[in-house]
């Protein structure tokens, strides 16, 4: 407390006397080495006093680990070029024995506030509305003089309303309840969830003796919890699509090699780690030949990924599958035996771990919906692409000739054959379809799964449990079972867990199947029987 | 004595003949044969295939400098692929057809439970490199890793502390077998004896291979809307991966709610992009950013063992905790087979108790001379942007394993010892 009043009192002294540029302390520079945690923050907040653009770098830099200690001089480095920190005189070559200044968590969290608070004035907006949700949970009474002319000076509405809740919070701990009772107001049109705490301590006669402050706070509480659930259910539904946008992706292709030309492929799911290896070739040669536009592998991975998984079909096809056509139960030791080859092949080439695959930084992080909700990009993109695939596969099949002779052989191969279509290349070329979506399921899946030679095991469960619950023969049932599935298992896990959501969708589906065998949606028509 | 020694001799000779003409692989007498049993596939294979290579680096580093008893060690490698009852099977075929010394392997507590009753059937030898929970104390097995005093109770301590943020409410996230069960059983007990009530403590498990976190990480952000949480992960093997990257996506950051792991180590974090994850912690007995003389050259010897052997990605090796574990573990072997002056199982297990061995921790590091696990130092560690680790706290020195935990009631009775029968 001592050291925090303290602490106010030089930062109040800074704000009035505003420093002139001066250099800065070597000892306290020196001091950001120290030992203890506590004279480290000191030294830090000391520091920010002066508040110069020297400062913040040599500040930025420490929490960017880019502060090296070589004996007793502090080194900053910018890139590869290093400057002594007080000094600023460039020091090169850089000393053997320089080692990075080490800070820990409490160190970072003061820092990340204190130059939230030194960046509260800065003319970029968005670094001020950065800074401002900084603060906005981190405010301490020591930023009270620094928040209050901010608030002063703020022209833009939604930071400003960020640092009067910053302001409010301190406020809650003020002794005059008509504060306290403004405070508590302001802090129910917030959706914050570390919010709620305090305000529970608020509606407690035992800690807050004014009766109107409770009251408010009851209401704000309210509000805040409204919200709260509000989010939690918007979460929830998303995280329900997305994953049913990835069974969706992982089952698409299988329904229409299973579900359309009926064969029984328990290499699906290799085929799968085909595209998601493709995606890691991709990636590796980015990195060795454009490391400018690596960002955008993962565009190129995806006609890429196709290709390369339609082409192991189609070689699968040709070789081992169509001798089989009409014999489920050998295609099904067939295919699974070429499963155990494919596993086996890319065990010997790529090594039997996991392989990092990166999300380029436009998929990295989320959208902040509300306070407690943030939708990442990567599960964004995903929903979108499994649309996009979805349309590329409704359009393939029903508004193209390729598409017209796979319905007409899947319906009648006999009469297909008599006027004309070749059964055996359309065979071929569906299954390759079937196999190159698959492929494109690869890629998301290296997006947010581990990919590895087992990869493909996990999803291949999955996906037959989609396509035969949707209904074999057509797509619209893989579409409405991939979304039920996604959303019922996030809302069983919601409430017993994941281990229990599994076997309850498990048992579920086994149910299900024997009500109704044909799917949720049945073909009619004459060749149902076939 | 001149004429005995060749009287010895050529008995000697004249038997090794003889035994020649019985069976074929005569030959095997020159060497010793070590087994090394870790999965090299399978959702433990991101873990485990390193100690594999740690294993044969060692082996070839004691071949290079005469061997053992002037006899080279010739590893035998199997690979149990994450298949729990399949670890039984080929722990029986090291000890019965390849007539293993000592077998260096396992991760996976369940893994070292399904081994165990082949050990213990067939008298044979194990060290086992990681931490684990405890609860266990067998005449067969050396532990070289860590027991929960020496690394989760220090963690959880650490995560309270000032410096560690001084958090209020714990949430427990594990793989669903005995480790995080039972490390878990233990951190409650100790939680509950520090004044941290029932409602301030989650336990949330997944499966082995588990992919999709989305939900879990939701409910860590809701929970720690309630105080300042800390979450403890005891998630093993590759769901890891996809735990941090949703950790990363969804901004919840290490200075609001730190994630403290006890089976993530430099090589877990090879497959993630590390940058949203700076400041999450790990606990560990050693970390390759550890500068004294030791780790050096065993951090040289490993990347030149990588480069040799042409492993994926050579140039990036790293070194963890349960690596220096297995390169501590078949050192200490080696010391005890040379004081026993021979690989009998029985002598072996009682030259072992009090060998010491300089080890890349930096420490002069001792196998109890009752417990058979070693005396560690423990280390808490921050994530680096380049997915290495910032030590943050330490033991001054190794502390004594203690594998019946205090915190579990009952635990006071038993001995701190095997059963010699």
């Amino acid at each position: 407390m001592i050291l925090r009043t303290l602490l106010t009192l030089l930062w109040l002294a800074g704000m009035f006397v505003s420093p002139a540029q001066a250099a800065l302390d070597p000892a306290l520079v020196k001091q950001l080495n120290a030992d203890d945690t506590d004279q480290k923050i000191l030294a830090i907040k000391q520091l920010a006093l002066t508040a110069d653009a020297d400062t913040t770098r040599v500040l930025q830099a420490l929490a960017n680990d880019a502060l090296l200690i070589d004996g007793d001089r502090v080194i900053r480095m910018d890139g590869e070029r290093a400057y002594d920190a007080v000094t600023g005189q460039e020091i090169s070559p850089l000393p053997e024995t320089a080692a990075t200044l080490v800070i820990n968590n409490r160190v970072r969290g003061e820092l990340a506030t204190t130059l939230a608070a030194l960046k509260l004035f800065v003319p970029n907006r968005d670094q001020r509305l950065a800074a401002a949700k900084e603060l906005e949970d981190n405010a301490d009474p020591f930023f009270i003089p620094i928040l209050d002319r901010a608030l002063a000076q703020e022209r833009d509405p939604e930071i400003k309303d960020l640092v009067a809740q910053a302001r409010a919070l301190i406020a809650l701990k003020s002794p005059d309840p008509a504060k306290r009772l403004a405070a508590v107001k302001i802090l129910g049109e917030s959706d914050n969830p570390s919010l709620k705490v305090r305000l529970i301590a608020l509606t407690d006669p035992a800690k807050e003796p004014d009766e109107r402050v409770r009251i408010a706070a009851k209401t704000s509480l309210r509000a805040l919890n409204a919200r709260l659930t509000l989010g939690e259910n918007i979460e929830r539904i998303f995280s329900g699509l997305s994953l049913g946008s990835v069974l969706l992706l992982a089952a698409l292709g299988l329904a229409i090699t299973y579900g359309v030309m009926g064969v029984i492929n328990m290499a699906h799911g290799e085929l799968l780690m085909v595209g998601a290896y493709a995606t890691y070739i991709v990636q590796t040669l980015f990195r060795h030949y454009f490391p400018g536009a690596l960002d955008w592998y993962v565009v190129a991975a995806v006609p890429v990924a196709f290709f390369s998984a339609a082409l192991a079909g189609i070689i699968l096809e040709r070789t081992v599958i169509r001798w089989l056509y009409g014999r489920p139960l050998e295609t099904l030791l067939a295919t699974w035996g070429l499963s155990l080859i494919l596993i086996q092949a890319a065990r010997v080439i790529f090594g039997p771990q996991n392989l990092a695959v990166a999300n380029p930084s436009w998929m990295s992080g989320g959208v902040q919906l509300m306070s407690n909700v943030v939708l990442p990009w990567n599960r964004i993109i995903i929903i979108g692409f499994a649309l996009f695939v979805l349309a590329l596969v409704w359009v393939l099949l029903n508004r193209t000739r390729l598409g017209l002779f796979v319905r007409a052989v899947t319906q009648n191969r006999a009469m297909a054959g008599c006027v004309g279509v070749p059964t055996g290349r359309i065979d071929t070329l569906a299954f390759g379809l079937g196999a190159g979506i698959a492929g494109l399921g690869g890629v998301a899946l290296s997006q947010i799964a581990n990919v590895g030679p087992d990869m493909g095991q996990g999803y291949i469960v999955d996906s037959f449990m989609v396509v035969v619950l949707g209904g074999v023969g057509q797509l619209a049932g893989a579409v409405w079972a991939a979304l039920g599935l996604g959303i019922a298992s996030k809302f069983l896990e919601g409430w017993v867990g994941a281990v229990i959501a599994k076997i309850v969708v498990l048992a579920f589906i086994i149910v299900f199947i024997q009500k109704r065998p044909q799917g949720l949606f049945a073909l009619k028509g004459r060749f149902v029987e076939n | 004595m001149k004429r005995r020694n060749f009287f010895k001799a050529s008995v000697v000779s004249l038997s090794l003949a003889v035994a020649g003409l019985v069976s074929l692989p005569a030959l095997a007498a020159d060497t010793i044969k070590v087994g090394i049993l870790h999965s090299l596939s399978g959702t433990m294979a991101i873990s485990e295939t390193a100690l594999k290579e740690t294993a044969l680096m060692t082996i070839a580093d004691i071949n290079a400098h005469g061997g053992v008893l002037g006899k080279k060690l010739e590893p035998v490698v199997v690979d149990p692929a994450s298949n729990w009852p399949l670890f039984a099977e080929k722990a029986r075929q090291l000890l019965t057809q390849d007539k293993v010394a000592v077998v260096f392997g396992c991760w996976t507590s369940v893994s070292r439970k399904s081994v165990l009753p082949v050990f213990k059937e067939l008298n044979g030898l194990l060290f086992y490199p990681v931490q684990y929970e405890g609860e266990e104390l067998e005449k067969n097995v050396f532990y070289t890793g860590a027991a929960p005093n020496q690394q989760a109770i220090p963690a959880v301590e650490y995560l309270m502390s000032k410096d560690g943020g001084g958090a209020k409410r714990f949430f427990l996230l594990g793989t669903d077998y005995v480790y995080p069960r039972t490390t878990n059983k233990i951190l409650r007990a100790f939680l509950k004896s520090k004044g941290v009530a029932d409602k301030d403590i989650e336990e949330v498990y997944t499966p082995f291979g588990h992919s999709d976190y989305q939900t879990i990480v939701a409910n860590i952000k809701k929970f720690s809307a309630g105080g300042k949480t800390a979450v403890i992960s005891t998630i093993n093997g590759d769901s890891n991966v996809p735990f941090y990257k949703e950790l990363g996506n969804a901004g919840l950051k290490a200075t609001d709610v730190p994630v403290v792991a006890f089976s993530v180590g430099e090589e877990e974090l090879r497959g993630v992009d590390t940058k949203p994850l700076v400041g999450h912690l790990a606990a560990w007995n050693y970390f390759m950013s550890l500068k004294n003389p030791e780790n050096t050259k065993f951090i040289k010897m490993y990347k030149d063992w990588a480069k040799k052997e042409k492993l994926p990605n050579a140039d990036k090796v790293v070194t963890n905790d349960p690596m220096e574990a297995t390169y501590v573990g078949i050192h200490m072997w080696k010391q005890a087979v040379e004081k026993a002056k021979s690989t009998d199982v029985n002598k072996v297990i009682a030259a072992m108790a009090g060998q010491s061995f300089k080890a890349p921790d930096g420490f002069t590091i001792k196998m109890d001379e009752k417990n058979h696990h070693l005396h560690k130092p423990v280390f808490i560690g921050e994530i680096r942007p380049d997915g290495q680790f910032n030590v943050v706290w330490k033991t001054p020195g190794p502390i004594k394993a203690e594998p019946w935990s205090p915190y579990i009631p009952g635990n006071d009775k038993k001995k701190g010892e095997p059963d010699t029968k």
